[in-house]
Order: structure tokens, then C-alpha cells, then sequence
């Protein structure tokens, strides 16, 4: 029975970090219909940014808790502005054009930015410091959860709630559900697309770059590439909650992540990505809109 | 008048010229029949990939026998005999390394020097054991080429894919005393290989049990599940094969959930970014990887000797191929002739100093005194334990 909660947590905590990448998917395609390819980008590029600023305050000797969270911030600030960016630079210029261009542009700021991380930093692993401090009070149970693990999965969970409240009961919130209904007619009384479309980046950015700060923690090594095979297993975890959706992509995340993790801890890790994608066919034929996902006509 | 003339004259000079070159021809012809005897030169056989993709794998081979052979000559050659060299081309291609050997055996080559590739290798040495000449290749690891025992007159100065393995096995049986193992692997060709190996020696070895034997996501966020696994099979040791990135994420994860279990590896992780990325966490992993060389003063001379001609490092299997062509020339040596028995008998029982250190063949063809040396990690460096 231990066995099987440690499976549960474990694949607790893989679930949330799918989920906190997948909320930055959902958010993007919710607003403007594009699958923003570079976001697992973004989020390599915040735990490089991370990593620099918490290199430059231990050498200045501040205490840890401050380090996490300058360094946090840091990167949310940081990725926040390539966020903006990308969507200035390779989007917004595509916004009229079929869909298809700004995939396609979607994918080629994706090659874009590993390659200028590769070149402009390194190919190789780096080493992430632990910044997560070992909490007291899980010491009895660090064989089941470790505090970095606690930190992500409640990290995931806060930032849902707020993005949650965000959309529901702010202006900026009520602007975007407006823009995702209808564009055209959201500019016509009176909303400014453009600012809302770029808010919609800055956010999905930033819990981007939160994951990034909190998994290369976890996991304690970085590299120009890491942003790739979390991004498609969050783009993932979006489709299978039901793209567009908020709590659709944080369940789609838990249960892409328990999925593969029970399939490993009792069946065989050869084949967790064949399992997991299989069960992922499986959700999509019988809910072709994902999990809670709405399914809608296209309108002609 | 002077047009029968001419012709004439032509005439006679053709025929001047013909008996000149005739007679000449055989006095030449003559004269090395007689000192045919007496100098009969040696011929060094290298064969391997000397174009294609894979000529990087088979220049440096070529250049280290050219260069040693050189040496060896301007010094009088072997028993008084010079060596001679031809260099033929397989492209690392099994149908074509057939017509290579083929030719050297028709063109009356004594020794090789090759293949590279162990498809081109394991399709031409069969060409070789009819004639009766031995091989000796720098590059090729395929286990079977020698454990298969059905090429008497193969040698090898590299040791076979599954050395690793087994030295390993061998250290967590009878040096660690470990009886409960898990093998993990990457997935990949490498490393699969390598478990392959492991999980075969452990399962024969009759002492000790493969209580997991699973491969791994590579680039996956995190490991958990699987690190659990091996917790709950008790497993004493866990043997990888991979690289260092996977392997650093599950040692880390292992020492976070306060798992003791022994981490041995192969010389994917024995490379200084494992100890950076994994730190503190990395102290008493064990790896495997290949022995130092760097010391060896035959070595050095011998990456001096190529720098001084290509005014670059050397290539792949560069030492190796050093050290097949001057244990060759020691065997003939010794041997006192190319003959094939004593040649290959010379191999087996002769010591010699080669760059990768001193070296002898045991019976099926694999190099005595090379390969693998392991590794742990000691306060940040991988040290060699002896």
C-alpha cells in the first residue's frame, strides 16, 4: 500500500509540472487559437535565468529563501519579456494569415531559441543548485515526497486558483473571455485585442518560467534542450484536459503524469510513453474535445 | 629512294628497341630472382574505411601503420627484410570488405592490419582463415568475432563490447559480494547492449539474481517511479547503461528519497560533467571506462610522431592500431618468420610494449593487459581503483 502512494505522489508531482507548463498552452490557444511551440522555450529560458541569478546571490552570500525568491522573480520578469517578444515579433505580424503560417512560425521560434540558448550559453548539462530548502517537518516522510516535490504540486495548485480567479472575476479576465468568444467583435465595443493577446503571453510565460525555476530544482541539471520533450508532453496534457481549458490542462497534466507512472511502477517503464500515449488516443475517441473541454462547431 | 630509306631505318630501330627492352627485361628479371631469396619484403595488409562516411574511423589506422612501418624500415626492417604496405579500401561494407580481401590475399599480403567495422571484419576474415594469414583489427568489438571461437587467426587490440559488462559483474560479485541487482538501460544501442551483457554474465554467473530489468525514458522530467521500483525490489546494486544525464537524475532522485543502493555504470557516466551536475550526490558511484593511456611514454612518442607529419591530433583507434602493428612486427620477429603458426603462437606468448601498455593475446584473439579499468567516485574526481 506504500508502494502505491509513492507511485501516487510521484506521478503527483510529474502530473503538476506537466500541468503548470500546460497552463501557459491552454491560456494562448484559448485567446487566439495558436499552439505556441516556443512556450517549452520559454520555460528552458527562465531556469537558465534562474540559474544565473542564483549563481550571482550565493556568490553575494544572501541567505536561501531570499535566493529562490529574487531568483524566481527574476526569471518570471525575464521570461515575461521574450514571452511579449515572440508574440510581437513572430505572431502578431501572422494574426490575419491562415493558421497554419503561425504554426509554422510557432515551430521555427521553438529551433530558434534552443539553438541561440546552444550558442549563447552551452551544449552541455549545467548543474542547477537544490534551491528548495529541505523542510523540517517532512523529514519522517522524505522517502515519499521530498519538500521540491511539495513545492511544485502546491505551486501548481495556487497558480490554477489564480489564473482561475484572473479570467473569472477581473476586467483583464472578462477582456479575454471576450477575445476567445470573438474577436472581431470584442475590438468593436471597445477592447484593445492587442493588450489582451500580450497579457495573455506575459502570464502564460511567467508560470513557464515558474516551472522552469521549480523542475530544474527538482531535478538539479539544465540544458538548452530540456524545454522540448516537457513542452510536448504539456502541449499533451492540454489536449487530453481539453484544450482552451484551465482545469482542463492541470487534470490533463495529473493524469498524463499518473498514467505513466502507475503504468511504470506495476506494469514496465519500456513502454510508459507507448501506454500513455495509447490512453491518450483512447480519451480523445471517446471525448474528441478532450477531458473537459467543450466540443464546438467550427463556425463557417 | 628516300622514302624506303626511312622505312628501313625505322624498321631496324623498332626492332633495336624491341630486343633492348626484352633484354633488359630479363636481366631485370634475373636479378631479383636471384636476390628474391635474399630481401623478399614483408607485406603489411590494411584494410578498413579509407573513404565514405566512416573514413575517419580507418584514415588514422592507416596513417599509424604507414608511420610505424616507415620507423621500422629506415631502422634495416624485420630480420633483415623490409615491409612493404598496401592499403586497400572496404568502405566498412561487408560485400565490399569480401572483394578487399579477396585482392590483399591474391596480391600476397603476409599479415593485416584491419578491418575496421565488425560487419566488414566478420565478412572477411573467413577469406583470411582459408589462407592462412592472420588479422589483427584496432576497431572491431563485436563479442563474437573472437568468443565465437571460428577465427583461430583473429586478433584484436580493442577490447569487445561486453568487456565492460563483465568487469563490472565481476566487481559486484566477488569485490562488492552483491547478490540482488537491477539492470537498468537508456533504450538506446549503447546502452541496451551494455545491460544485455550485464544481466546475461549475472544470470550465468548462478550467484546472483536480476530482480528488475527495465529501460528507461530518456530526457524524461523525473525518474520517481521508477526509483521507487527499485526500492521496493531491494536490489543491492543498480547497474545502468546510458549516458550521464539519465543517470545523474536517478542517482539524485535515489539519494533524496534516502535509498543507499550502489550505482555502477558504464563509461557513458565515467565523464567529469556526471560528478558536476549530480554533486555531493555522485560520491561512491562506480563506472567503468578505459584505462589511462595518457602516461604511457610509447603513446606520447607515438601522437608526437603524427602530429609531426599531419600537424594535427590523431584520429580514432589511432593507438590501437599502433599497438596491433607493432605487436605484429614483434610476433614475426620472435617468430622468425611470417609463418602462420608461429606467427600466431608468438602472438599469444610474447609480451610486448605497445601504447596502450604490454600486451598478449589469449587464445581466442582478445588483447591480455587492455580495456577497462573501474572507476569510483572519490571526494569529486573519478578515481581508478586497482
Amino acid at each position: 500500500m506504500e508502494y502505491f502512494f509513492e507511485i501516487l505522489l510521484g506521478g503527483l508531482t510529474r502530473g503538476s509540472i506537466y500541468a503548470l507548463i500546460a497552463l501557459g498552452y491552454t491560456m494562448v490557444y484559448g485567446i487566439i487559437g495558436l499552439i505556441n511551440f516556443a512556450h517549452g522555450e520559454v520555460y528552458m529560458i527562465g531556469a537558465f535565468t534562474a540559474l544565473i541569478a542564483a549563481s550571482v546571490l550565493t556568490l553575494m552570500g544572501w541567505n536561501q529563501v531570499a535566493i529562490i525568491v529574487i531568483a524566481s522573480v527574476v526569471a518570471v520578469i525575464y521570461s515575461s519579456c521574450y514571452g511579449f517578444t515572440i508574440e510581437k515579433l513572430a505572431y502578431k505580424p501572422l494574426r490575419r494569415a491562415p493558421r497554419l503560417s503561425a504554426l509554422i512560425s510557432a515551430i521555427g521560434m521553438s529551433l530558434f531559441l534552443q539553438n541561440y540558448v546552444l550558442l549563447a550559453q552551452t551544449s552541455n548539462f549545467l548543474p542547477f543548485p537544490n534551491l528548495i530548502p529541505e523542510f523540517e517537518f517532512l523529514k519522517p516522510y522524505q522517502h515519499m515526497i521530498s519538500s521540491s516535490e511539495i513545492v511544485i504540486i502546491g505551486t501548481t495548485a495556487v497558480v490554477m486558483v489564480l489564473l482561475g480567479i484572473m479570467i473569472k472575476c477581473t476586467k483583464i479576465g472578462k477582456a479575454m473571455r471576450a477575445t476567445a468568444q470573438d474577436r472581431d467583435m470584442a475590438m468593436l465595443v471597445g477592447i484593445d485585442v492587442n493588450r489582451v493577446i500580450s497579457v495573455t503571453f506575459v502570464v502564460g510565460s511567467a508560470t513557464a518560467a515558474l516551472g522552469g525555476v521549480l523542475v530544474a530544482s527538482h531535478v538539479g541539471q539544465i540544458n538548452f534542450y530540456m524545454g522540448f520533450i516537457v513542452g510536448i508532453k504539456a502541449f499533451v496534457a492540454a489536449v487530453l484536459g481539453g484544450i482552451g481549458s484551465i482545469p482542463g490542462a492541470v487534470l490533463g497534466g495529473l493524469v498524463l503524469g499518473w498514467t505513466e507512472s502507475f503504468f511504470t511502477g506495476y506494469v514496465s517503464s519500456d513502454y510508459e510513453d507507448v501506454f500513455a500515449f495509447l490512453f491518450l488516443v483512447f480519451i480523445l475517441i471517446f471525448r474528441p474535445a478532450g477531458i473537459l473541454g467543450r466540443s464546438e462547431t467550427e463556425k463557417v | 629512294m628516300f622514302k624506303r630509306y626511312s622505312i628501313s631505318l625505322f624498321v631496324t630501330l623498332v626492332v633495336v628497341f624491341v630486343c633492348c627492352i626484352f633484354f633488359f627485361s630479363c636481366s631485370d628479371s634475373k636479378k631479383t630472382e636471384a636476390e628474391k631469396k635474399k630481401a623478399e619484403p614483408i607485406i603489411f595488409g590494411v584494410a578498413g574505411a579509407h573513404s565514405g562516411d566512416l573514413a575517419s574511423y580507418g584514415i588514422p589506422t592507416v596513417r599509424a601503420v604507414e608511420l610505424i612501418i616507415k620507423d621500422k624500415n629506415s631502422r634495416g626492417g624485420i630480420n633483415g627484410k623490409q615491409i612493404r604496405l598496401i592499403v586497400e579500401d572496404d568502405v566498412c561494407k561487408p560485400e565490399v570488405a569480401t572483394n578487399t580481401a579477396t585482392k590483399l590475399v591474391t596480391d600476397g599480403a603476409d599479415v593485416i592490419v584491419g578491418h575496421i567495422c565488425s560487419g566488414a571484419t566478420r565478412a572477411a576474415i573467413g577469406i583470411y582463415r582459408e589462407a592462412k594469414i592472420i588479422v589483427m583489427s584496432p576497431s572491431a568489438t563485436n563479442p563474437a568475432l573472437t568468443q565465437s571461437g571460428n577465427y583461430p587467426n583473429f586478433f584484436r587490440t580493442i577490447a569487445p563490447d561486453d568487456a565492460q559488462a563483465k568487469l563490472e559483474v565481476d566487481f559486484a560479485l566477488n569485490v562488492l559480494k552483491f547478490r540482488k541487482f537491477a539492470v537498468l538501460h537508456d533504450k538506446g544501442d549503447y546502452g541496451k547492449g551494455f545491460a544485455e551483457f550485464a544481466k546475461k554474465f549475472l544470470e550465468e554467473s548462478g550467484k546472483a539474481e536480476v530482480l528488475l530489468y527495465e529501460g528507461i525514458t530518456p530526457g524524461a522530467v523525473d525518474y520517481s517511479a521508477v526509483v521507487q521500483k527499485i526500492k521496493r525490489s531491494a536490489a543491492e546494486a543498480v547497474i545502468y547503461g546510458g549516458y550521464h544525464p539519465e543517470a545523474s537524475k536517478i542517482v539524485t532522485q535515489m539519494r533524496k528519497k534516502r535509498m543507499e543502493t550502489v550505482f555502477i555504470s558504464d563509461d557513458g557516466v565515467k565523464d567529469d560533467t556526471f560528478i558536476k551536475v549530480a554533486g555531493k550526490y555522485a560520491e561512491g558511484v562506480y563506472a567503468t571506462g578505459p584505462m589511462d593511456t595518457t602516461k604511457n611514454p610509447l603513446a606520447i612518442s607515438a601522437i608526437e610522431a603524427h602530429k609531426k607529419v599531419y600537424n594535427e591530433d590523431p584520429g580514432a583507434f589511432f593507438l590501437n592500431a599502433c599497438s596491433a602493428t607493432l605487436a605484429l612486427l614483434n610476433a614475426i620477429e620472435k617468430a622468425g618468420s611470417t609463418d602462420y603458426d608461429a606467427v600466431s603462437k608468438a602472438l599469444r606468448t610474447e609480451n610486448v610494449d605497445t601504447p596502450i601498455g604490454k600486451i598478449r593475446f589469449n587464445n581466442r584473439g582478445d588483447a591480455i593487459g587492455i580495456g577497462f579499468s573501474m572507476y569510483q567516485v572519490q571526494n569529486g574526481v573519478y578515481v581508478e581503483l586497482k
